[in-house]
């Protein structure tokens, strides 16, 4: 395994250098495509519509996928786009069946090929292996994140992805998802930051470490990097519909940016994962290039920060549309063309030297709406990246990042920019006090939740040592 | 005796080491534990549920108050067996084949336990056949999944086929959920009941257990027709 590289300050500055499409660290891939440079491109993330996915279909899903590819990328060469991504998320199945998979990413690459040698597109497939670990989600087992056939399966999909081509090599991991849903369920905050700052810590650096070697072995795919999409997400999207308090999902946000830096701690070089809405915060600490999504991922799920996603981004991405007729075409290439659009007005701005201007309308639109809005400023996300390079632990940096967005939802309530209601005022309240308390030794939250929730997971299954007396 | 009103506010509150404490000394002085389940522990969730409604709680609050709820049950339940008094219903619960996003559901599930019933969660990427087997092996009144993807929902389809083939399709109804779930799809697949949020799933059941009690007290007496319009209530087809 390759060293990690343990980030100890930050990539840029100032607040001011983060800015859409705008890298410290730009990257070179796939077809003649860089990434960070100074302009903005379109990430399109396309699936199936509702059909079943078996061997008896899949000449179907083949179809589907040909039709998908060639429909974005006619469209991608009428709007002129600078470059295209194509992200090909997989479905569990196509990775329970690797060579599914890697199908599906030659032709992806097939088309990407074509495309750029007879229009001169620049493009780029990224692809993304389901985290099937496990299993997850099943009650009574506890899963098994390093060894077993459903991480076999896993790691023969990222090999078969390589060699099929991909440009691109993303996973949106899972460990220590078992603990922290828990967490948000029961507003347990200490079950919320062992599961992020502790499991999923361990898991990134595990997982990550091996998926760059396998990359930079291939010489040819980046490992571009992960998303706490069944963390902060989750969480968001509760916050959204008024399940979950949403001082709770900000400060569960800013935590992922700790955890999703592990990636590139240990080899990954961007573009960082779409729905990494935590994504700004990498950029900050790493200086790597990032993918975004927003307004336009509106056929995937909801949000309050539709405006300020865009806003440090290096790739504009939909997260995930079916391919089902519209008045105007397919989805995937109607949203092809809405995205289109997007990175041409970000890219104008740029090229007149007012993105700061256009940046801030987008941050302005959104920084008072919602407590995660809050964090998301590009002072923010600065600040937060300030935390965590501060400290030397995974587990203090990730409760660091939390402490920050805590700061920051206070000082935006107190000088009543943000206005929160009671019930939320409360939870604010409680949060600083459950941060203020928590352990300051890893090993005793530890032993306390394997205590309290063991019956979840299994602390070896994250190469965590916890005294049998706690068991 | 102690003050029964602090059973009522240990719920509410979702204080369950408080709701224990209070129940276990309600049953050591004699207290009936009908009457502890009617007169504080469904008016405290009733209230949990009005307040959840009312966005004065968010789901954190209401699953304490489940949990408070429930320890409080498991020390009357054993004695409510002993009279041959049944839980509310029995569910068996699963996402769906092929899908592994789960948080939905374990939400549903924690309010249908929170709501009284006996409830067998089988985690993520359930089998048809899991489906099957639990309905066989617990006496179950309700199949509920949830499919989060696309390409995943058609296995709900197959399981209601699997229950069908089972000849279990009459003696279970069906709910299904999940966001790309509707009404629509649910009526398509020949499901029972759909709901969009967990606490509207958890009244639909408490729903379907009522019309399915009604029914069989008809059909006790005899009176097949009203025992069908019964069975056929709010909530279930």
């Amino acid at each position: 395994m390759s060293k990690e590289n343990i980030f100890r300050t930050l990539a840029v500055n100032s607040p001011k250098e983060l800015l859409f499409g705008y890298a410290p660290k730009p990257v070179n891939c796939g077809f003649d495509l860089t990434i960070g440079n100074g302009t903005v491109f379109p990430e399109v993330n396309f699936t199936l519509p509702t059909m079943n996915v078996d061997a008896a279909t899949w000449p179907e899903v083949v179809a589907h996928y040909e039709e998908m590819a060639t429909n974005i990328l006619k469209r991608a060469v009428a709007m002129k786009v600078p470059g295209i991504v194509l992200e090909f998320e997989q479905l569990p199945q196509m990775t329970q069946t690797p060579e599914w998979g890697a199908e599906i990413t030659a032709l992806l690459e097939r088309h990407l090929k074509q495309a750029y040698e007879k229009y001169g597109l620049k493009g780029a497939c990224r692809c993304t292996p389901a985290d099937i670990r496990g299993p997850a989600g099943v009650k009574g087992v506890k899963p098994v994140m390093r060894h077993g056939e459903l991480w076999e399966k896993l790691n023969r999909s990222f090999d078969l992805c390589i060699q099929a081509g991909a440009d691109l090599m993303s996973i949106e991991s899972i460990g220590g998802k078992e603990v922290h849903d828990e967490g948000l369920m029961y507003g347990d905050v200490r079950a919320i930051v062992f599961g992020m700052a502790s499991l999923s810590c361990r898991d990134m650096k595990w997982l990550w470490s091996q998926i760059s070697e396998k990359c930079e072995k291939s010489g040819h795919t980046v490992p571009a990097g992960d998303t706490a999409c069944g963390f902060a997400n989750t969480s968001m999207v509760l916050a959204y519909q008024k399940l979950l308090p949403d001082v709770v999902a900000a400060v569960d946000r800013a935590m992922a940016g700790a955890r999703t830096l592990k990636a590139v701690e240990n080899g990954a070089k961007g573009p960082s994962k779409d729905c990494g809405y935590e994504n700004p915060i990498v950029k900050a600490v790493s200086g790597i290039p990032i993918s975004q999504e927003g307004k336009a991922a509106t056929c995937a799920h909801f949000s309050h920060v539709g405006n300020i996603s865009a806003s440090m981004c290096d790739l504009w991405s939909n997260e995930s549309v079916q391919n089902v007729r519209l008045l105007s075409g397919n989805a995937p290439e109607a949203y092809t063309e809405l995205l289109a659009y997007d990175v041409r007005l970000m890219n104008i701005a740029n090229s007149h030297k007012q993105g700061h201007i256009f940046q801030s309308w987008m941050v302005e639109s959104d920084q008072n709406v919602s407590a995660i809005g809050t964090i998301l400023t590009p002072e923010a996300v600065f600040a937060i990246g300030k935390a965590i390079v501060a400290k030397d632990t995974d587990y203090a940096r990730t409760i660091a990042a939390g402490q920050a967005a805590i700061d920051i939802i206070q000082a935006s309530v107190d000088k009543k920019n943000l206005t929160l209601g009671k019930k939320e005022l409360q939870w604010l309240e409680r949060l600083h006090k459950e941060f203020a308390n928590l352990p300051k030794d890893e090993n005793e939250l530890a032993e306390e939740i394997v205590g309290t929730l063991g019956h979840l997971f299994e602390p070896e299954s994250y190469g965590l040592k916890v005294a049998v007396a706690a068991r | 005796m102690p003050d029964l009103k602090q059973l009522h506010t240990a719920i509410v509150d979702g204080d369950a080491k408080k709701a224990v404490e209070v129940t276990k000394a309600a049953l050591a002085e004699g207290a009936k534990p009908l009457d502890l389940i009617q007169g504080y522990m469904i008016p405290a969730m009733d209230a949990v549920g009005k307040l959840f409604e009312e966005e004065e709680y968010f789901v954190p609050e209401l699953l304490l108050s489940g949990r408070a709820m429930r320890g409080a049950f498991d020390l009357i339940r054993p004695l409510m067996v002993a009279q041959g008094v049944e839980p509310t219903g029995r569910v068996v619960i699963g996402t769906i084949q092929g899908d592994l996003h789960d948080i939905g559901k374990n939400l549903v599930a924690a309010m249908l336990e929170g709501a009284g019933f006996e409830v067998y969660d089988l985690g993520a990427d359930v089998k048809p056949e899991a489906f099957v087997d639990t309905v066989k092996t617990k006496n179950c009144n309700i199949v509920a999944m949830s499919a989060m993807l696309t390409v995943t929902m058609p296995k709900m389809k197959t399981t209601i086929e699997a229950l069908k083939a089972a000849g279990l399709r009459d003696k279970v109804k069906v709910m299904v959920g999940g966001a790309p779930i509707s009404q629509a799809y649910c009526d398509e697949i020949g499901a029972d009941a759909f709901s969009d949020t967990a606490s509207g799933a958890a009244t639909q059941a408490r729903d379907i257990m009522v019309a399915h009690k009604v029914g069989a007290q008809f059909a006790e007496k005899g009176d097949k027709t009203l025992a069908g319009l019964a069975a056929a209530g709010k909530g279930a087809k």
